[in-house]
């Protein structure tokens, strides 16, 4: 591949153009030179790594689970650190999973995924990347999606009968959804 | 000589404040985790005849005990070195009686990466975490000089560990809104034009345990959670212009290798402005703890958002609602909401000499030093008050001052003995300047009526009382 070398200002042309495509702007003209560098990666090697899942529902792979299927994989993978009340053991460092829904911003504010995480498709996501601890990225997506449901039971937030896949996640309101707002600051004012 | 206390520091009663458990639980561990740092210093220098001082290092007079040691060593014979009494990353060697009567070490006897001196002892304190793996360590910053942190004295966040990574098989791929998705090897990114540039990281939890009342005893407990280094690698930009971003791109995932597989969502503006993905620190490959092989970078925001091992960028137009952007890292105030993307970290200073756990020797002169850093730029001043506040002098700020970088600042003081109360202030290119805490805390609520926990983005004056005999304390919320 041969390319002119770039010049100072070819690649201010280069940067300042791709602004204006982010913008929206000029999409059509643009051609920028490029340096080129790196390969283009497969779908198979994205979709190895891409494994995030948003609120609106993207992301989230095929499979499915249910509550009664997830308090088993609970009790075998979660358990020892969250607690069978899932009010987490003492020095394990894990987090309490339910309860103190309403406490937020109370004096006995208490977070948890049911009284403080606004999207479920957090919980599966984390669940998928970094849980359980000793052997993080080992569950399915069919595990991970029933440990959810079950989390999403014992929280009060789905039914017993429930079954979590890519559809019905999507379509979890958790409690707390409404309870974020941007940030505001500065919010102390001593300009000078 | 002082006797020290057999039963430790005491720290203050929290029973006052209706503390949820968990916080309650946090600020008592680290209290007893600094206790335990403390103690175990002064028990060093029970046994040195150097405890008297400003800066008490027990080392430089233990260290004399190896003489007798050094002394049976025949000449000629190679050097006796006893690796597990150095001090880390240091080793340790034989002292001469004269330095000058015998021949050094050899050159290059180092295998040509040096270490620093055996009788420097200077180290990371890590808050006792339940785990190991997801922890954290804060810089010692009593002992910085200038601006630079040494690399090995950064401080850490980690969620999952520390990973291994072959850099060699360590790929960067990025990938969405974009028209043409890349994956890159680190010799692919190390081709394009770099930048190197100094600035701080700052964890947005820094000072969590000071909310409330004076608690740790050291800056380093109180703010050792900022380091600053060079950092060179790629600007961000200069990637987003390769893949072609589509419009209506908005917000960036940035991924970590780690078992936590670490992400943060990053606003695109951000991206485009001063992000970079560095590769380097302080002039060397940057630290596994620091993020081998890459590390995002983004100057000012809260440290948890400059991914680290970085392996994806994800371009969307939703911010994607990890884990570390919803259930932490998020600030809940008065109203019950939580502030969510609080990037920024605004601007702080913290008087690092005197500062809690030295004592001065006695009246006269002393330079006041410190550093102050903002996330929005530049350190325009810093104020000095040896008076509690009531009066403040413009200290001198060490040049050159560089945006959004530690800024070492000095204030020529003479000390007539007195009691006195010690803090400073800055106000940064923005205009904004330093608030109290008591003011930080009565904008969010965190002190008022109800007591929620908000543990991060403390930026409100640090104050340290200096006794009549010359003793340093913690004296947060006095200024």
């Amino acid at each position: 591949m041969t390319k002119k070398p770039f010049t100072r200002v070819s690649m201010h042309t280069a940067l300042s153009v791709s602004v204006l495509l982010a913008s929206g702007a000029f999409a059509a003209t643009a051609n920028a030179e490029k340096f080129g560098f790196g390969t283009t990666p497969t779908a198979e090697e994205i979709a190895a790594i891409n494994i995030d899942v948003m609120p609106d529902g993207r992301g989230y792979p095929s499979g499915s689970g249910t509550v009664a299927q997830g308090k088993e994989i609970y009790t075998q993978q979660c358990a020892s650190c969250h607690g069978d009340d899932m009010q987490s053991v003492k020095g394990t460092g894990a987090d309490a999973l339910i309860g103190g829904r309403g406490s937020i911003g109370t004096e006995k504010t208490k977070k948890t995924v049911e009284s403080y995480w606004p999207y479920a498709s957090t919980l599966f996501d984390y669940i998928k990347r970094a849980m359980p601890f000793t052997a993080p990225g080992s569950l399915t997506n069919d595990e991970i999606y029933a440990v959810s449901a079950y989390i999403l039971h014992k929280g009060n937030i789905i039914d017993a009968d429930a079954t979590m896949n890519a559809e019905t996640m999507s379509k979890v309101e958790m409690p707390n959804k409404d309870g974020f707002i941007p940030d505001p600051r500065p919010d102390v004012f001593n300009y000078r | 000589m002082t006797k020290v206390d057999d039963t430790g520091p005491s720290y203050p009663d929290l029973s006052g404040f209706d503390l949820p458990a968990d916080k309650l639980a946090q600020i008592k561990a680290m209290q007893e985790a600094e206790k335990r740092s403390l103690m175990a210093r002064k028990a060093e220098l029970e046994e040195c005849e150097c405890r008297e001082g400003m800066f008490p290092n027990p080392i430089a007079s233990r260290r004399s005990l190896f003489a007798g040691a050094a002394a049976a060593v025949a000449a000629g014979a190679l050097p006796v070195i006893a690796r597990a009494d150095a001090p880390p990353g240091a080793i340790e060697f034989d002292v001469p009686d004269d330095s000058t009567k015998v021949q050094g070490r050899l050159t290059n006897d180092d295998g040509g990466y040096g270490s620093r001196s055996q009788f420097e002892d200077e180290v990371r304190w890590r808050f006792p975490t339940a785990t190991k793996e997801s922890s954290w360590t804060m810089t010692p910053l009593a002992a910085g000089m200038g601006i630079i942190t040494p690399s090995g004295l950064h401080f850490e966040r980690h969620h999952g560990g520390i990973p291994t990574i072959n850099p060699a098989n360590h790929t960067l791929t990025v990938h969405g809104m974009c028209k043409t998705p890349k994956k890159y090897t680190m010799a692919d990114l190390k081709r394009f034009p770099s930048e190197s540039r100094v600035h701080f990281i700052e964890c947005s939890g820094n000072g969590l345990t000071e909310f409330l009342k004076p608690n740790l005893k050291t800056v380093q407990g109180t703010h050792g959670l900022t380091s600053t280094s060079e950092w060179t690698g790629v600007p961000l930009s200069t990637i987003l212009a390769e893949v072609g971003v589509e419009p209506g791109a908005a917000w960036i995932l940035a991924e970590g290798a780690d078992a936590a597989v670490m992400t943060r969502s990053v606003p695109i503006d951000k991206a485009w402005s001063d992000a970079m993905l560095v590769y380097g620190q302080n002039g060397e490959a940057i630290r596994p703890e620091q993020g081998y092989p890459l590390r995002l970078l983004l100057p000012g925001f809260e440290g948890n958002t400059h991914i680290k091992w970085l392996r994806r960028l994800e371009i969307s137009d939703k911010p994607f609602m990890t884990r570390e952007e919803t259930s932490k890292y998020t600030d809940v105030v008065k109203d019950g909401k939580a502030r969510q993307f609080t990037f920024m970290m605004e601007a702080k200073s913290v008087v690092t000499f005197p500062s809690g756990e030295m004592k001065l020797p006695g009246p006269g002169f002393y330079e006041i030093t410190g550093i102050a850093w903002s996330g929005r730029g530049r350190i325009k001043d810093v104020e000095v008050t040896t008076d509690g506040g009531k009066t403040w002098h413009y200290a001198s700020m060490q040049g050159p001052i560089l945006p959004i970088a530690h800024t070492r600042f000095r204030f020529p003081w003479m000390w007539d003995g007195n009691p006195a109360l010690i803090a400073s202030r800055c106000i940064d290119e923005t205009g904004y300047m330093q608030p109290t805490i008591a003011q930080i805390n009565e904008v969010r609520g965190v002190n008022g009526s109800a007591k929620y926990g908000s543990i991060y983005h403390l930026n409100g004056i640090m104050a340290w009382a200096v006794a009549a005999d010359g003793t340093v304390t913690n004296a947060a919320h006095q200024v």
